[in-house]
């Protein structure tokens, strides 16, 4: 207990002050989660801007064009050039149709594109992400329309700061609005290709459609808005998995944007300042238009990064101050590793020194012969080799099975019970399961024979002909017939518990023909 | 505490764990991830109080939606049953003798024959309805009461010998045993079994032959052919319902046994006893 009354205000001098300090105090705690710090991307003008925009329109593009393209197959087949036909189990790509059991060839191009990023990846790094992930594409588009709306750069930032006046919010209406628009327009896109477009957007409008097309509209247009227009970046920071696998992807061989310090430290501004005070200054001015224009919100000078996408635009931005202060350009630019270490090596002088502009260039602003440049032939090596080597074969042998597939099939299954049946005169009967798999989109009359099997004839429920060794069967345009098939051997010809025969599927019209060796069982002789 | 480590680069503390020799940056998470964690908790007490959740001592909470998995189950039998209504329906409307002559019907009866025979016939007649002694195989072409789909349907209809269907097939054969010597019987039965080729004592053939003419024509036919009109079985060929040897043939002369098949029509109905005469008639038998 302390009786001690306070006095004086003043502490006696004779107590000494502890160093302790409280374990939560206010200047030591740190926040669990991080606010985000917003960004304002500032539009960038160079030829990797010019090839992104064409980049985009193509992508766009396709996506939103291809459900409307038509492609004449006849009568018995929709005219969607490319149609994922849940309901009836069918897949439309042009000439090509796919049945359910011919699955293995979107695998196949599954394999191919997984093998394709591997190559893209190991030969120009995230390229990928930078141009052609729709995440990328899309934030693009929603960044147009920001722009148009809100201004560039310190527009945005103004506006983000101003209070709200009726401007600013008429300004962020049209702006979410449009985001939403777009949202729906992407989310409409992609329920075209799983039914006849035309008559599925009538539906639509009408309210006529399935209520699954509607909420997979609502799901994407949610997702769209919020991925492209909220989210942004957050996207490829914390929900991708692929810039924490692109380290394994990566070598030092691969181009990656790349901040040259080797030429650029160390900044600054005043040049002419430093030269006065003798120090060289490298080719960085820091004017931090890399990081202006860059939609993820980093330093490119800081190094290769995890949020990096590789969309080059600082590129395109450094670029444009070099131009403008008659420097070479490509102090950002696409350098593999080693490249870049090399010249860092000859900058610092193997790394005993600090960055040394002069090491790398004499006088007249030339560079050294010993600095490396890019080349394109780095894109050719045996790894990138051998990664096209697989996507070639792969793709090669999923043509060659394209091409000579087959469009009629025909799978038999015997009765497991009985196995057999005596007749009364002591023929022998056995039953089998027919499915006949006719794959074009035409009617087709298939002749089902026996080959082998002596003195055997067959019929079937429903095929209204009399027993013989060769039936005609009609299948109707791209379906499956299922049939029952009794086939009779007299008993004067069996010749064991086990005989092996041919059933043969042909198609006299086109020459198809498919055939499948069947077991005809019959009593053990005793 | 803890020796602290920051990392060199980032300058940000790590959390500590370290796998071959890489430490984890114990960075703040971003905040809207904790928002998302905000959101799958009110996500989790909507679907509580909307869907079957929390498990009691017997049962569980229902949920307000009154959703179950076996709610769903029934509500796309139902729909299955609707869909199928318009095929039954026309299956009842139709002659049996017609139903095979459209392809939609005879798919749609072969499959709901099928359906009804798994459940109801293959106690006796077996899963592929190959029969059992005593228990007629359905894929053979021997049949005892006829095997058009006319006569298939009558039987499966009214059922054979079992005293509740006044139309059932029905028929008797008198206990030789009763009426013939014992040595009569052996020669009958080496007889009978002679015509099918079975092996049997060939001395008692020629004698038998005589007992048969003399006792057994009058339903089993001059040339042991069988009558549909009795179901008196056919004797001269390769199948038999019972034991086809000289002995079986024997004692089934001297004291037969009879099979006995409940009416089925008035049990499942006239639309399902056709799809199962359609079906019993496709298996490879019918004629």
């Amino acid at each position: 207990m302390n009786t001690h009354t306070r006095q004086d205000d003043q502490a006696p001098e004779e107590i000494e002050r502890l160093d302790a300090d409280p374990v939560n105090a206010a200047w030591k705690r740190k926040p669990l989660y991080e606010a985000r710090k917003k960004i304002f991307p500032k539009r960038a003008s160079g030829r990797y801007r010019q090839f992104k925009w064409l980049v985009m329109i193509i992508t766009l593009g396709i996506y939103y064009i291809t459900p409307w393209l038509r492609w004449d197959r006849g009568p018995f087949a929709p005219d969607q050039a490319v149609l994922v036909d849940f309901p009836n189990r069918r897949f439309y790509f042009f000439f090509i149709e796919i049945w359910p059991q011919e699955f293995i060839f979107v695998a196949g191009l599954l394999v191919m594109a997984g093998f394709g990023l591997f190559l893209v990846t190991s030969a120009v790094g995230r390229a990928w992400c930078g141009y052609t992930c729709p995440q990328t594409v899309w934030v693009d588009l929603f960044l147009v329309v920001e722009r148009a709306i809100e201004g560039d750069r310190n527009a945005r930032m103004k506006l983000e700061s101003a209070p709200w006046t009726g401007s600013k919010f008429a300004k962020r209406v049209s702006k979410h609005a449009i985001w939403l628009l777009i949202g729906v327009a992407t989310g409409g896109a992609w329920i075209f290709y799983f039914a006849d477009a035309p008559s599925l957007l009538g539906d639509f409008l009408t309210g006529r459609a399935p209520a699954v097309a509607y909420i997979t509209v609502g799901i994407l247009t949610a997702t769209t808005y919020v991925f492209g227009g909220l989210m942004r970046e957050q996207v490829c920071t914390y929900m991708c998995p692929w810039p924490r696998i692109q380290a394994a992807m990566l070598d030092e061989s691969s181009l990656v944007v790349t901040y040259n310090d080797w030429r650029g430290e160390p900044r600054g501004k005043h040049a002419k300042k430093a030269a006065a005070d003798g120090l060289a200054l490298g080719d960085c001015v820091d004017c931090n238009a890399c990081v202006a224009v860059c939609p993820m919100g980093i330093d490119i000078r800081d190094g290769q990064q995890l949020e990096c996408i590789t969309c080059a635009l600082c590129i395109d931005a450094c670029d444009g101050v070099m131009d403008k202060l008659g420097r070479d350009r490509g102090l950002i630019a696409y350098a593999t590793l080693a490249d870049y270490q090399q010249n860092m090596a000859i900058a610092t002088g193997n790394g005993t020194h600090a960055i040394d502009p002069a090491r790398v260039r004499d006088a007249d602003g030339h560079y050294h012969d010993k600095v490396k440049h890019f080349d394109w032939r780095v894109i050719f090596r045996p790894r990138t080799m051998l990664y096209l080597l697989i996507w070639s074969v792969v793709g090669f042998a999923l043509l060659i099975a394209l091409l000579s597939r087959d469009r009629l099939e025909l799978n038999v299954l015997h009765d497991r019970n009985p196995q057999y049946v005596l007749q009364s005169n002591g023929d022998i009967q056995n039953g089998f399961t027919v499915k006949l798999l006719n794959m074009i989109p035409e009617p087709r009359v298939i002749f089902l024979s026996i080959e082998g099997l002596p003195g055997a004839t067959m019929t079937a429920p429903g095929i209204n002909q009399p027993p013989s060794r060769s039936l005609a069967i009609e299948v109707e345009p791209d379906r499956l017939r299922e049939i029952k098939l009794h086939v009779t051997q007299p008993k004067e010809y069996i010749s064991g518990a086990v005989t092996k025969f041919r059933l043969v599927a042909d198609d006299k019209a086109s020459n198809e023909h498919d055939a499948y060796v069947a077991n005809f069982n019959a009593p053990e002789r005793k | 505490m803890s020796d602290k480590h920051v990392d060199e680069v980032s300058g940000v503390e790590t959390t500590g764990h370290v796998w071959d020799g890489i430490r984890e940056l114990n960075n703040p998470l971003p905040r809207w991830w904790l928002w998302t964690f905000y959101a799958t908790i009110v996500w989790a007490i909507g679907y509580v109080v909307l869907y079957p959740a929390i498990p009691l001592v017997s049962g569980n909470t229902k949920g307000m939606l009154g959703y179950s998995s076996r709610g769903d189950v029934a509500q796309e039998l139902s729909a299955a049953k609707a869909a199928q209504g318009v095929l039954v329906e026309q299956i009842a409307q139709t002659p049996i003798s017609e139903i095979e002559a459209n392809p939609e019907l005879l798919q749609f009866a072969i499959a709901g024959g099928s359906a009804a025979f798994k459940v109801n016939c293959v106690q006796c007649h077996g899963s592929g309805a190959q029969g059992f002694e005593g228990y007629p195989n359905l894929n053979d072409d021997d049949w005892l009461w006829g095997g058009s789909i006319d006569e298939i349907y009558t039987t499966i209809t009214h059922g054979i010998r079992n005293g509740q269907d006044d139309d059932a097939r029905f028929s008797e054969m008198p206990a030789f045993g009763d009426m013939l010597e014992p040595g009569q019987i052996r020669e009958v039965a080496a007889y009978v079994a002679s015509l099918s080729g079975t092996p049997s004592d060939e001395a008692l053939v020629e004698p038998g032959k005589v007992v048969f003419e003399e006792n057994c024509v009058a339903c089993h036919g001059d040339n042991a052919q069988g009558d549909k009109e009795f179901g008196a079985p056919n004797l001269a060929d390769a199948i038999w319902l019972y034991n086809g040897t000289e002995a079986g043939i024997a004692s089934q002369a001297r004291n037969p046994k009879h099979g006995v098949m409940p009416a089925w029509g008035s049990r499942l109905g006239d639309a399902t006893v056709k799809q199962l005469a359609v079906f019993v008639h496709s298996l490879g038998g019918g004629q």
